[in-house]
């Protein structure tokens, strides 16, 4: 009887595992599948979205692609994005160019140079930097960077410099995190044994600790340009956004994101224009796969 | 003795530019903090803001943000944890495992921009939830969500194996490990990640543009009926958020003041951040200290 | 391809219903039996004899100040109304009444102009609604020296023929043009009837949409020139006569000032009850000597011209 009493309560207990245990996993499979979904339906719609104006409206891809007009209101209407995806990557190009350095430099600092009080100076003004809204960027830039360019560069001061500034700024916080972390990460000995070689600091810096720490470095670098690419709000307020391949630093131009901020809500969800500015958005999309794609690369080579 | 001086050279470089750095951050900082300050009253932050007259607040949108902001969380938390957890204890390596974490990889570097036109399209046209709080939650979600999931992940993994095979070693089943061993553990993490997280979601405002609405209708804040139309808790009004406020008084604002409001906004906006960071530490460091020192066996 | 659309849809549905209803702690209206596309706001408007239920407004920011004044007004002389008011463009207003997705599209243009080709069909269901008028100035940085131009004067500098204030009696001084993006409402205006074409855009010209932006930066760039309507006019910048005509509200009215346009409100077919209220209300003195002077606009019922799609004036 006893037996059988402890065989039962047995039983039910493992039952009542089990069911926990199912739930628990279904739950979980939920969750995942969500994330499934989401990706899907995201690339679903903006896909869809973005190619009608080559499968609608009859939009040739290499006149939107190398297409230097942009008039979509025009009598006759020409849709060349060139100009938004060149200044996008314009301004990406030189905002990492800018801030590169300056995040690899503060990296070094907080773990090489002054490991100690360094890193405890720099460590949360980087993490607040990260935090502050991009509006609030766009606003200082507004304020402060235009009219110094203004005051000291030919031009009106609004322009692709303006735009590049802000960005480098805001990206300086990514790749300077990832460089620390991949700094930190370094087996100490390497840099032990290239001391015991009568190396100077710098020449550690130089032969040993960057080559090794490349690809992860180059990790940060691409991170920020990704988040440089697809910012839309303070590059817009400070960059001008005339539609054309810029000459000059300190003339206006546009980017992907401004064109798209700024011409969504004026068009009529189903026209052309509005379709075009899908399409500028489906370029954004792709452009994310490919930056995902290139840190995979890199940390491929990181393994090894 | 030449690369001495090549060193001594490279050092100083290296420390200029870090110094740099310190100071453009603690201009821009300063620059927000000082010119808002002045601005910033209880009264600012509680009144209305006015349209064409001066002196008008950021109430609403001070509200607004951090409603949303727990929107957001409620839908996130619940499903980043059992997604991280998944991937920390359940996912098995593999293609499909590789596949997940490609995913959340790629959702959370979509441009937020991307993200708003998406939630335009399909939660509030399609859907036809309409420019709302829940429209702009559910946007918010698709970048949070990953985030979330990283964050779980990454905590649970940081837990010593040793905890895990102590709870098999007991016979323990694998949910209870995770739910009553390891979760406790890893709490201290998730949420410090989460309330990091959070201060992003507060800045947001370029998907929230598209998806939350740009307006703020008349609040009844004695009204907390959240089915009716004016109470502040309804999930389906459109919702104005802080930095989406900034966005439009700098550009459509016409009250007198509007430039000083802009400031007064970046001012709380930024003083919110920096309330985020320092309450994720703290809070961080004080779960973790509670459950590691009053952990015993029952 | 179509069996693949609709399980997307469906999983995206099921998703966002899932989503929704763990958002929601109140419980509330979204998740009706899983069918999304009735849960479309508009359908709350029941409208019986006495004023009750929600309207739901969207479009134009320009416009949007002053429909939300006026609905908060409204709202206060019947207490079971609830109108919504929200931005998003023209386009997005006149896109989501077309849809019925909401009572009413705020809109800067005429829906012909926006809804074009494959869409025309959408503009014919559209009521009109002229609630205000808008008129647009010149204006430049106060140093430039010149306090009027000519309808030529304006086509040739903003087709880049004139490019220094001295050729058109000002400083010395480059001149930079501050535009509007194609898509603008204001800018198809103040093409239409102040330059009376469309104009490309040119090489380094400077665009924002916004007005507090144009007139910031027009304050703050010497030789700077744009345009903005009348509401934004103050001493930081300088506003310019059109062909001799001091763009004044008394201008606008009489119909001396050309370069202006009616503020529409549209809805898909005629107004429901509640929804043919508030757009009565909008016309009735009080507001229109009320809210639409206060906030800036010029009252429609004012106007001593009327103006069609095409541009035709006509003398009331």
């Amino acid at each position: 009887m006893l037996n059988n009493k402890i065989a039962q309560n047995h039983k039910s207990r493992i039952e009542k595992h089990h069911i926990e245990d199912f739930i628990g996993r279904s739950y979980m499979s939920f969750c995942v599948l969500l994330l499934i979904v989401a990706i899907i339906s995201m690339v679903y719609f903006v896909m869809s979205k973005g190619i009608s104006t080559f499968v609608v409206d009859k939009v040739s891809v290499s006149d939107f692609f190398f297409g230097t007009k942009w008039s979509p209101e025009g009598s006759n209407p020409s849709f060349g994005a060139l100009p938004f995806i060149a200044g996008s990557f314009v301004t990406t190009l030189l905002a990492a160019l800018i801030a590169s350095p300056l995040s690899i430099c503060a990296a070094l600092f907080m773990t090489e140079i002054v490991p100690g009080w360094g890193k405890k100076l720099l460590q949360p003004v980087i993490e607040l930097l990260s935090g502050i809204p991009s509006v609030v960027y766009g606003f200082v830039g507004l304020s402060v960077i235009v009219p110094f360019l203004r005051n000291v560069f030919p031009g009106q001061g609004i322009g692709v410099a303006a735009g590049s500034i802000v960005l480098s700024v805001m990206i300086l916080p990514t790749i300077t995190s990832v460089t620390v972390d991949a700094l930190s990460a370094l087996p100490q000995n390497l840099k032990e044994s290239s001391f015991a070689l009568g190396a100077t600091r710098w020449q550690t810096i130089a032969r040993v600790i960057i080559p090794t720490t490349l690809p992860a470095i180059l990790t940060g670098v691409v991170l920020g340009m990704a988040r440089a690419f697809g910012e839309a709000l303070a590059v817009q307020m400070v960059i001008g956004n005339a539609p054309f391949i810029p000459k000059s630093l300190f003339e206006s131009a546009s980017t992907l994101t401004s064109v798209i901020t700024l011409g969504m809500g004026n068009t009529t969800m189903g026209s052309p224009q509005n379709n075009s500015l899908w399409s500028m958005a489906l370029v954004l999309m792709l452009m994310t796969f490919l930056f995902v794609f290139i840190v995979r690369l890199l940390e491929k080579r990181r393994a090894i | 003795m030449k690369a001495r001086t090549v060193d001594k050279i490279a050092t100083g470089i290296i420390v200029t530019l870090a110094l740099l750095i310190v100071a453009v951050l603690a201009g821009l900082l300063g620059y927000i903090l000082f010119r808002g300050m002045s601005h910033i009253s209880w009264d600012f932050l509680t009144s209305a803001p006015q349209k064409i007259r001066a002196g008008g607040g950021v109430g609403p949108q001070l509200f607004n943000s951090l409603f949303l902001l727990v929107l957001t969380l409620l839908i996130t938390v619940p499903l980043g944890l059992g997604a991280g957890i998944y991937m920390a204890e359940y996912a098995r390596p593999g293609r499909i495992t590789g596949f997940i974490r490609l995913i959340v990889e790629v959702l959370s570097s979509f441009p937020s921009i991307v993200v708003g036109l998406f939630g335009l399209l399909l939660i509030v046209n399609i859907f036809g939830l309409g420019f709302s709080l829940v429209s702009g939650a559910l946007a918010l979600t698709v970048f949070n969500l990953p985030l979330m999931v990283r964050i779980t992940e990454q905590a649970f993994r940081s837990v010593p194996a040793q905890q895990k095979e102590a709870g098999f070693a007991l016979g323990l089943s694998k949910w209870k490990i995770v739910t009553t061993v390891l979760f406790p553990v890893a709490l201290p993490a998730i949420i410090t990640g989460t309330i990091l997280s959070a201060g992003r979601v507060f800045g947001e405002a370029a998907a929230l543009m598209f998806t939350a609405g740009m307006s703020s209708p008349r609040l009844n804040f004695s009204n907390w009926n959240p089915l009716s139309p004016s109470s502040p808790l309804n999930p389906f009004r459109p919702a104005e958020t802080l930095a989406v406020h900034i966005w439009k008084i700098n550009s459509e604002g016409l009250a007198p003041d509007a430039v000083q409001i802009a400031a007064g906004a970046s001012a709380v906006l930024v003083i919110t951040v920096l309330i985020f960071n320092l309450a994720a530490r703290y809070v961080g460091r004080l779960i973790y200290r509670k459950l590691t020192a009053s952990r015993r066996m029952n | 391809m179509r069996s693949r659309k609709s399980w997307v849809m469906a999983l995206a549905l099921t998703s966002v219903l899932a989503l929704s209803a763990c958002g929601n702690n109140g419980g509330n209206n979204t998740a009706n039996g899983g069918n999304a596309e009735a849960s479309n706001a508009p359908t709350q408007t029941n409208s019986g004899a006495e004023l009750s239920g929600s309207i739901l407004a969207s479009g134009s920011t320009a416009l949007q100040p002053l429909v939300e004044q006026v609905a908060e007004k409204f709202m206060e002389q019947h207490a079971g109304l609830d109108i919504q008011v929200q931005g998003g463009g023209s386009g997005t207003g006149l896109t989501q009444v077309a849809e019925k997705q909401v009572d009413i599209g705020n809109s800067d243009v005429f829906a012909e102009e926006k809804l074009k080709d494959a869409d025309a069909e959408k503009a014919k269901a559209l009521v009109d609604h002229q609630v205000a008028v808008v008129a647009i100035a010149a204006v430049t940085h106060p140093a430039v020296g010149v306090d009027g131009l000519t309808k030529q004067q304006l086509v040739d500098i903003f087709t880049g023929k004139i490019t220094n204030w001295k050729d058109v009696g000002g400083a010395d001084q480059k001149i930079q043009i501050i535009n509007r993006p194609a898509s603008s409402g204001t800018r198809a205006t103040f093409e239409k009837f102040a330059l009376g074409t469309k104009t490309e855009d040119l090489q380094g010209s400077i665009q924002e949409d916004s007005s507090g932006t144009v007139k910031k930066i027009i304050g703050e760039t010497p030789g700077a020139i744009g345009y903005l309507a009348l509401s934004y006019l103050d001493q930081t910048v300088q506003t310019l006569k059109y062909d001799s005509v001091d763009p004044s509200v008394d201008n606008v009215i009489s119909g001396k000032y050309p370069v202006w346009a009616y503020e529409h409100m549209y809805t898909n077919g005629e107004p429901n009850e509640t929804v043919k209220a508030f757009l009565d209300y909008f016309l009735t003195d009080e507001v229109q000597n009320g809210d639409v002077t206060e906030l800036g606009y010029i009252p429609a019922s004012k106007m001593q011209v009327s103006r069609d799609v095409a541009g035709t004036v006509t003398n009331k």
